[in-house]
């Protein structure tokens, strides 16, 4: 986990202009204005079919939007595909985990680091001789408290750790901006505090925006939260403010109390 | 507990860590250093050269089949590449030495480097194609190529022999020094030393970074997009690669038997490969040099003591196979020595 000084502009992480897409008369993103500070702790929260992860898909690259503007970190990314908006400093992370699962952990994060250092490619070398690599993707493991599954592979391990392989993945890229999608989904809640831990750790250059259903750990986490209700921003505040809002209630915390019981 | 908390620094690592880093990247050098069971096959293969002279032209036929097969592996095993459509280069390659051969040009290793070459170009060109779909839509178009150009061979038979085959070849002394001779013992050695060099390369590209990331488009692609990896020149290039491969165990064939036909461009071609490696084991680089000769040696004996059923016995031995060792003998050996 390089600790890297905060950039020099004051400008935004991550921003989204009037981004929208449809599906034939089924909008999905409707005209998002989205703006994520560097070093922000932001999550994005919504009910089921908001938009939300239309939203992460459209700003990594995975969608083409039907119209608005993508920019990170100041350079328009619209119209780059997925791979060079990682090279910008974009990493996300999966709500179903997306591991390489008979790969050791050490090995998954390898994979990402030899991908920001433009090694992945090599054909000369041995992947064994890569020492800088290997020695700052176990390094990376260390600080996540996963060196002692370094060398197993990833299905072989419960599944509150493969969420945090799958963080470290992402943290491999040395991200300017990361998008947690549902951390801690699937975790029983007794584990999840490992999760939390270690988002709350993340160095704090990097804008860290959560999507997630699960509201202590929004509460606990986020500075600021934005709401997206049918593909629109309904509101965007501080925790406190979003909690009191009477609409917020209405449209999201109330329904979550219609089905109070699941989690 | 309070104040251990406090004094305690937040991002020390974990207590329980029982690996340094050293250790850890010794575990990652240790994968791409020669084990000795490596030598076995090399070993195995001298062997039989002594043992039984009479089985050599079988293999020499083998060895160039097992080039074939490690081939498939890289696209299939590595790459997550599934083909219908391997033959394609095979015959090409086959065609390319074949034809050089029969018109007056017999210097083997040119002929060989001009089948290999042949077949990467094949490669590159219905790679760039097929490989923009994945699933069944790429195994279908796979499928296609090798189907056009079996037809393009049996259309062209004033070039190929069409349904006869290739007639007439005349190969050279390799080096001009040793004559291909009628026992097979120059073939059998000249498979032997292309398929050391083409195992040698193979295994280098499958240890290097960009064979790892190869394991991870095969394991998840979907995340080989989201940590910026260039996922379609990576299959691009491997599917070149083992296209190239293919071509040159085709030219082999070709040079050691003095023969080409249809049959190395069809189905049956491109589907009994896989069927050779998913026997020994797919995407561990060793599982040709173990199926090949299984499956071959099998079919030999079989069809000798059983001339009509012996597919029969050969479809037993796959049940067996996919039944009780799934990942092949070689998945089966690592689970039992666990």
């Amino acid at each position: 986990m390089s600790i890297e000084a905060l950039p020099a502009s004051n400008g935004l992480a991550l921003e989204t202009r009037g981004l929208c897409k449809s599906f034939g008369a089924l909008t999905v993103a409707d005209n998002i204005d989205f703006r994520l500070e560097h070093g922000a702790r932001q999550a994005l929260i919504g009910p089921n079919g908001a938009g939300k992860t239309t939203f992460v898909e459209l700003v990594t690259g995975g969608l083409t939007p039907s119209a608005g503007q993508i920019v990170i970190d100041g350079t328009d990314v619209t119209d780059l595909p997925q791979a060079a908006r990682v090279k910008r400093g974009l990493a996300r992370t999966f709500q179903i985990t997306a591991l390489f699962r008979r790969l050791t952990t050490l090995e998954n994060v390898t994979l990402a680091i030899a991908e920001r250092d433009g090694v992945a490619g090599g054909l000369i070398l041995p992947a064994g001789r890569h020492n800088g690599v290997i020695e700052e993707a176990f390094e990376l493991l260390e600080t996540l408290g996963l060196a002692e599954d370094a060398l197993r592979p990833v299905s072989a391990l419960a599944y509150g750790r493969q969420r945090l392989v799958e963080i470290a993945v992402a943290l491999g890229l040395s991200p300017k901006v990361l998008l947690l999608d549902e951390p801690a989904a699937g975790v029983p809640s007794g584990e999840s505090g490992i999760i939390v831990e270690v988002i709350e750790r993340l160095p704090p250059d990097i804008a860290v925006l959560i999507i997630e259903h699960d509201m202590d750990l929004v509460f606990r986490l986020a500075r600021r939260i934005t709401v997206l209700v049918q593909g629109q921003v309904l509101v965007e505040g501080p925790p406190d403010a979003i909690a009191a809002d009477p609409q917020v209630r209405q449209v999201y915390l109330g329904e979550r109390e219609h089905g109070r019981g699941g989690r | 507990m309070a104040t251990e908390g406090l004094v305690r620094p937040r991002l020390k690592p974990a207590p329980r860590a029982p690996l340094a880093p050293q250790q850890a990247i010794d575990a990652f050098a240790r994968r791409h250093r020669y084990r000795w069971w490596e030598a076995l096959p090399w070993v195995a293969a001298l062997a039989a050269y002594v043992l039984f002279p009479s089985y050599i032209p079988l293999g020499a036929q083998i060895l160039a089949t097992i080039l074939f097969a490690l081939s498939a592996d890289l696209v299939l095993g590595y790459a997550g590449i599934v083909t219908l459509g391997h033959a394609a280069f095979f015959g090409t390659g086959a065609y390319t030495a074949g034809i050089l051969a029969a018109h007056g040009w017999g210097e083997p290793i040119s002929g060989l480097l001009a089948g290999t070459a042949a077949a990467a170009l094949i490669g590159f060109v219905s790679g760039c194609i097929v490989l923009r779909t994945t699933g069944l839509t790429l195994l279908m178009q796979t499928l296609v190529v090798a189907t056009l150009l079996y037809e393009a061979a049996n259309k062209a038979s004033w070039l190929t022999g069409g349904d006869d085959g290739l007639q007439g070849m005349e190969v050279w002394p390799i080096f001009g020094q040793f004559r291909f001779d009628m026992f097979g013992r120059t073939g059998y050695l000249y498979c032997l030393a292309v398929l050391f060099l083409c195992w040698l390369f193979a295994r280098h590209i499958v240890h290097s970074p960009f064979g790892r990331s190869l394991t991870g488009i095969r394991e998840n692609v979907r995340r080989m997009h989201a940590i910026g990896a260039p996922v379609r020149s990576r299959r691009l290039i491997i599917y070149t690669i083992a296209a190239a491969l293919a071509g040159t165990a085709g030219a082999l064939i070709a040079q050691t038997t003095g023969f080409v036909g249809l049959t190395f461009l069809n189905l049956d071609r491109s589907g009994t490969v896989l069927i050779m490696l998913i026997i020994g084991g797919v995407g561990r680089l060793y599982g040709a040099f173990i199926g090949v000769p299984l499956y071959m040696i099998a079919q030999n004996r079989f069809s000798e003591i059983e001339p009509v059923y012996w597919y029969f016995w050969l479809g037993l031995m796959m049940i067996i196979v996919v039944v009780f060792a799934r990942g092949g003998i070689l998945g089966l050996a690592e689970r039992l020595r666990r």
